[in-house]
């Protein structure tokens, strides 16, 4: 008999309460956060979200390590703002909101003609691949002025064609709102994917990419399919990044910005589907804030990211979940303690050691200021022995401090696991 | 002794139909200067159930990658169905009817069990690289995969990972793939590799469930598991065929006593 | 003629560099199926440690010294961080390397500033190795070191002298030295037995008594500081700065796929075909447009305009090889020479 007559699927409320706070936090950021750098700052974030979550369909749920995957974001930008300047000449006439639209249309078709030979090979050659791609385009990024607009970059103007109940796009927040709506839809698309056959698919092809092909599917349409559906969402991240800023420049298609997709892509958890949200935000929250604080900024986020990969593999989101099942199972109250001792030492012997490299960078770079420097409220003097004794000293003692509490949290977590794993017998024998 | 053997003479499938489900016609297939596969004539009637055997290093597995789409032979044909197949990809094979499992298991490790055999269903059913229609909305897909689910007896790890099932569980699911696309023909590679007594004679029961009105082609080496399940068997040595016969016969064939069973006169089964 | 001759003898310079750090990197995927991202990034350590040690010891010992320290170091970070990500994976043995050259960028930036540093060949190598003359009258001939007079008297008409610079000629000395001693070890020394067998049937090597990490730690350190050594000449040859890694990472990453993954000889096919292209297309000032209008065709005002058709082949030298990289991914996906499927 169909288990479809008996099945009795209670009503998914936790679903509906998350995304319902989402689009809250969504709807209601801008008042928190008044300034105007807070709302470039969440305006950058949700364009981030999109791009990020489509570069993880193509890394967490595809197993695809993609080196290039600006060039699908700046494309679309590009094809946008070409097609905003289109509008503001009059020779086209589309809403400026539907803008990322076309933005999106680039990404998919771009990727429809660079992804054939790319989702070729799997595995590392294709992330070897995607890096060359990327360099290609980087490339004829300055061979290409009609298109890519040379060093200057394209700009145009988002206030342009007719407005729309009083909504011309001229103020930031008016520009926040329009994102805002995108990656509330753009998110619940992508979340939608991972519920489909192709979705399921793809997750499949992750695990067992030969296996796939003995049940009927070729594998490499599979990816190439992925390919073009993130290429898709990418080109909207492009095109809403084109109205916010409003110019494209090579650096859109760069290098560093696919780097940078990578990078928090993984930090923010690429296991988890709401990991790359995380990433995205930590990724606004570093490149516009701690590069003003440091200008070691991206030797931390390397470091960050070399222990992220050795220790964390998971990402931030893997961290939070796997704290949530041990809350879960009521063992949570042990390891708080542990937690804010870790976390005290850890931030002391971080200071310590940022107190060296900021040390070393003021010498390196702002010598002509003279040698003392502001850092975490003191004054240090990087000439003087003293300060670097002391830095020295903190660090030292705070690592062997840090090191002690990390063995006993160690011990205590594994106890815990083990009590899980008995606990979930348990309940299945029940 | 097997009661199998009985079953093909009234079986009206293998009655009616006169194409062989799957042909072999002098198939080769060498690896640079070796040659694994020296020349294999088989045919395998509709329904009928073919245990392959044959000391290490015969060429056994090679000959199932062959017939799946993993390698394409050297030379010779290969037919399913009477659709010509050597050469083809594995999802084409597949899609035409043929489907095998794997001696060292190839399951999805970080999909739950249900996900497992789920997406195993999906082809055959017709969705193919379908992104608009929601998993949870097909029925068919659904309802097909609690099925299997049931009749490889895993209903009770629904949900679980497959990389934590047990051995034994592992290689129900692996079962339970192969057929989940609803293949008429159907290749096990050892399925009772590594198994206990009692795990594997419970699997050869379930094996024999899942695989009823189907064409199965199965390496063995466990002989309690031959006799047992075969209509037919065939004795693969050094890339050829030695015999290919019933199983009374084929322990009665001196040359396959002296290659593989050893010369004290057919010691069979344990 | 000479220009060919030039040309062709630094195309086989420069594509011989990219040998010996595709080289270094082919052995650590081959050894280990980890793509090490951070190779150039090595190359660039080596040179910035060449230059260091040069203005301290001079160049000759900092060409052995450099490599070694270089080497050292890709040693100390395949145990300290590499090891450990080698449960997860090939994809985050990958990342772990993606990581490290941004630290590496970074720290070099930081400890010798963001421009580019003047590391000067020694006097040895200054100048030109030899110098090919065409006289008018006498035709083409060849000298070793400098011309010198013969190139200023222009008393006998116009004397074309091109020189082949001696750092150049030393880059292809040292990278077939290189090849040649690495063969060597593979194939007539014990260890090289052992590196050759750990890397199909690491397993087995281990079970027959090899200490295989141990191996995998000494042939991660034997291709870095092969890029050391690559990054003490290159950054003498033509150019010492923080760039230099992102410039010639991306190439050698194209080598070895155009070669084929894992395949020795085609990194070296690929190193040469690509070093060729590069110098070739960088000499030369034609365009399209100009084929075109040696064909006798002549176009509207409008078409000599495009972009396209008015790009030099030197304006578009940079992408060459990746062009290479996607027809050789069409039309022969498992590269020049490549055995395994990446």
């Amino acid at each position: 008999m169909s288990r479809a007559v008996y099945a009795f699927e209670p009503y998914n409320v936790g679903r509906w309460i998350i995304w319902s706070l989402f689009a809250i936090v969504l709807l209601a950021a801008p008042w928190v956060f008044k300034s105007n750098l807070a709302h470039s700052m969440l305006s950058q974030m949700g364009i981030a979200m999109i791009a990020c979550l489509a570069y993880n369909l193509l890394l967490g749920q595809g197993g695809m390590l993609s080196f290039g995957h600006a060039v699908y974001t700046g494309l679309g930008g590009y094809l946008a703002m070409h097609a905003l300047n289109a509008v503001s000449a009059g020779s086209l006439s589309l809403p400026v909101s539907l803008i990322p639209l076309v933005g999106g249309a680039g990404g998919l078709f771009f990727a429809c003609l660079l992804g054939y030979v790319t989702t070729r090979k799997s595995g590392t050659t294709f992330a070897m691949i995607t890096l060359g791609m990327a360099e290609l385009v980087s490339a004829m990024s300055l061979m290409f002025s009609e298109f890519f607009g040379g060093e200057a970059g394209v700009s145009g103007n988002r206030v342009a064609g007719t407005p729309f109940m009083g909504i011309n796009f001229g103020p930031q927040i008016q520009v926040y709102y329009l994102i805002a709506l995108y990656t509330f839809v753009c998110v619940a698309l992508l979340f939608a994917f991972t519920r489909t056959p192709l979705g399921r698919i793809l997750n499949a092809v992750r695990d067992n990419p030969e296996r796939v092909e003995f049940i009927g599917y070729n594998t490499q349409h599979v990816r190439y399919f992925a390919f073009m559906i993130a290429g898709f969402f990418s080109g909207i991240a492009g095109g809403l990044g084109a109205l916010n800023f409003e110019i494209v420049t090579a650096e859109v298609v760069g290098a560093a910005r696919s780097g940078a997709y990578l990078l928090f892509t993984f930090l923010g958890g690429a296991t988890f589907f709401f990991g790359p949200i995380i990433g995205a935000i930590l990724m606004i929250l570093a490149s516009v804030l701690l590069s003003e604080l440091t200008k070691a900024w991206l030797l931390y986020l390397g470091l960050v990211f070399l222990f992220m990969v050795m220790y964390a593999p998971g990402g931030m989101a893997s961290l939070i979940m796997m704290n949530l099942r041990v809350a879960s199972f009521g063992h949570l109250r042990r390891l708080w303690v542990a937690y804010v001792g870790l976390g005290v030492l850890a931030v002391i012997a971080l200071l310590s050691a940022g107190a060296w490299i900021e040390m070393v960078y003021h010498l390196q770079l702002n010598s002509a200021l003279g040698p003392t420097l502001k850092f975490a409220g003191m004054t240090l003097d990087a000439l003087s022995v003293r300060s670097w004794f002391g830095a020295g000293f903190v660090l030292v003692t705070a690592l062997g401090l840090f090191e002690l509490a990390r063995r006993q949290y160690r011990r205590d977590w594994d106890e815990i696991q083990v009590q899980i794993e008995q606990e979930i017998k348990r309940r299945e024998a029940l | 002794m097997s009661i199998a053997s009985t079953r093909q003479a009234t079986d009206p499938l293998a009655a009616g139909l006169s194409t062989p489900a799957l042909e072999l016609k002098g198939v080769r297939k060498q690896f640079g200067k070796t040659e694994i596969i020296r020349g294999v004539d088989l045919q395998v009637q509709q329904g009928e159930r073919v245990a392959i055997i044959g000391p290490n290093g015969a060429g056994k597995s090679t000959l199932f990658n062959l017939i799946s789409g993993r390698f394409a032979p050297s030379q010779g044909e290969i037919w399913l169905q009477g659709h010509r197949i050597d050469g083809k990809t594995p999802y084409q094979v597949n899609r035409l009817g043929l489907s095998r499992s794997f001696q060292i298991t190839n399951i999805f490790p970080k999909l739950s069990v249900f996900e497992n055999l789920r997406c195993a269903v999906l082809w055959s059913l017709g969705y193919r690289y379908t992104f608009w229609k929601f998993l949870a909305d097909l029925d068919d897909a659904n309802d097909r995969t609690e099925a299997l689910l049931e009749s490889i007896r895993l209903d009770k790890r629904r949900d679980v990972l497959a990389v934590n099932l047990t051995y034994a569980e592992q290689r129900a699911l692996e079962i339970g793939i192969t057929i989940a696309g609803g293949s008429t023909v159907i290749l096990l590679d050892e399925p009772t590799a590594g198994m206990s007594r009692s795990e594997t004679s419970r699997f050869v029961s379930l094996i024999r469930e899942v695989t009823q009105n189907k064409t199965l082609l199965t390496v063995e080496h466990d002989m309690g598991v031959v006799f047992g399940l075969a209509d037919r068997i065939a004795v693969v040595v050094y890339g050829e065929v030695i015999a290919f016969d019933t199983p009374e016969a084929v322990r009665a064939n001196p040359k396959v006593q002296e290659a593989y069973l050893g010369t004290s006169g057919g010691e069979g089964g344990h | 003629m000479e220009f060919v001759i030039i040309s062709t003898l630094n195309g086989l310079s420069y594509g011989l560099l990219l040998f010996m750090l595709s080289s270094g990197l082919t052995l650590i995927f081959s050894m280990m199926g980890v793509l090490n991202f951070a190779h150039a990034s090595f190359y660039m350590l080596g040179a910035y440690g060449g230059y260091t040690l040069s203005g301290l010891i001079g160049f000759w010992p900092a060409l052995v010294l450099a490599p070694l320290i270089t080497g050292a170091l890709g040693a100390a970070f395949e145990r300290a961080s590499l090891r450990k990500v080698h449960v997860y994976g090939h994809v985050p043995e990958l990342l772990v390397t993606f990581g490290l050259s941004y630290i590496v960028l970074e720290l070099v930036q930081l400890i010798w500033g963001r421009v580019a540093v003047e590391f000067q060949p020694p006097a040895l190598l200054q100048g030109p190795m030899f110098t090919l003359i065409h006289h008018p009258v006498e035709g083409l001939s060849w000298v070793w070191g400098a011309a010198g007079a013969l190139c200023t008297d222009s008393s006998a008409g116009a004397v074309v002298c091109s020189p082949f610079p001696a750092t150049r000629g030393f880059v292809m000395l040292t990278a077939l030295a290189m090849m040649g001693s690495l063969w060597w070890v593979l194939a007539r020394t014990r260890t090289g037995l052992i590196i050759q067998a750990a890397l199909t049937h690491p397993e087995m090597v281990e079970a027959l008594g090899h200490n295989v990490p141990r191996i995998f730690m000494l042939v991660f350190g034997l291709g870095t500081g092969l890029a050391g050594l690559a990054g003490v000449i290159g950054g003498s040859t033509f150019v010492t700065e923080p760039a230099m890694a992102a410039t010639v990472g991306s190439v050698i990453f194209v080598v070895v796929v155009v070669g084929g993954m894992g395949s020795l000889a085609g990194a070296f096919l690929a190193s040469l075909l690509i070093g060729l292209i590069q110098t070739y297309a960088v000499a030369v000032d034609a365009s399209v447009l100009d084929l075109l209008e040696a064909l006798g065709m002549t176009l509207s005002a409008a078409a000599r305009e495009n972009s396209i058709i008015k790009l030099t082949v030197s304006q578009v030298a940079p992408i060459l090889p990746y062009l290479l990289l996607v027809l050789i991914l069409i039309f022969r996906p498992k590269g020049l020479l490549g055995t395994r499927e990446g």
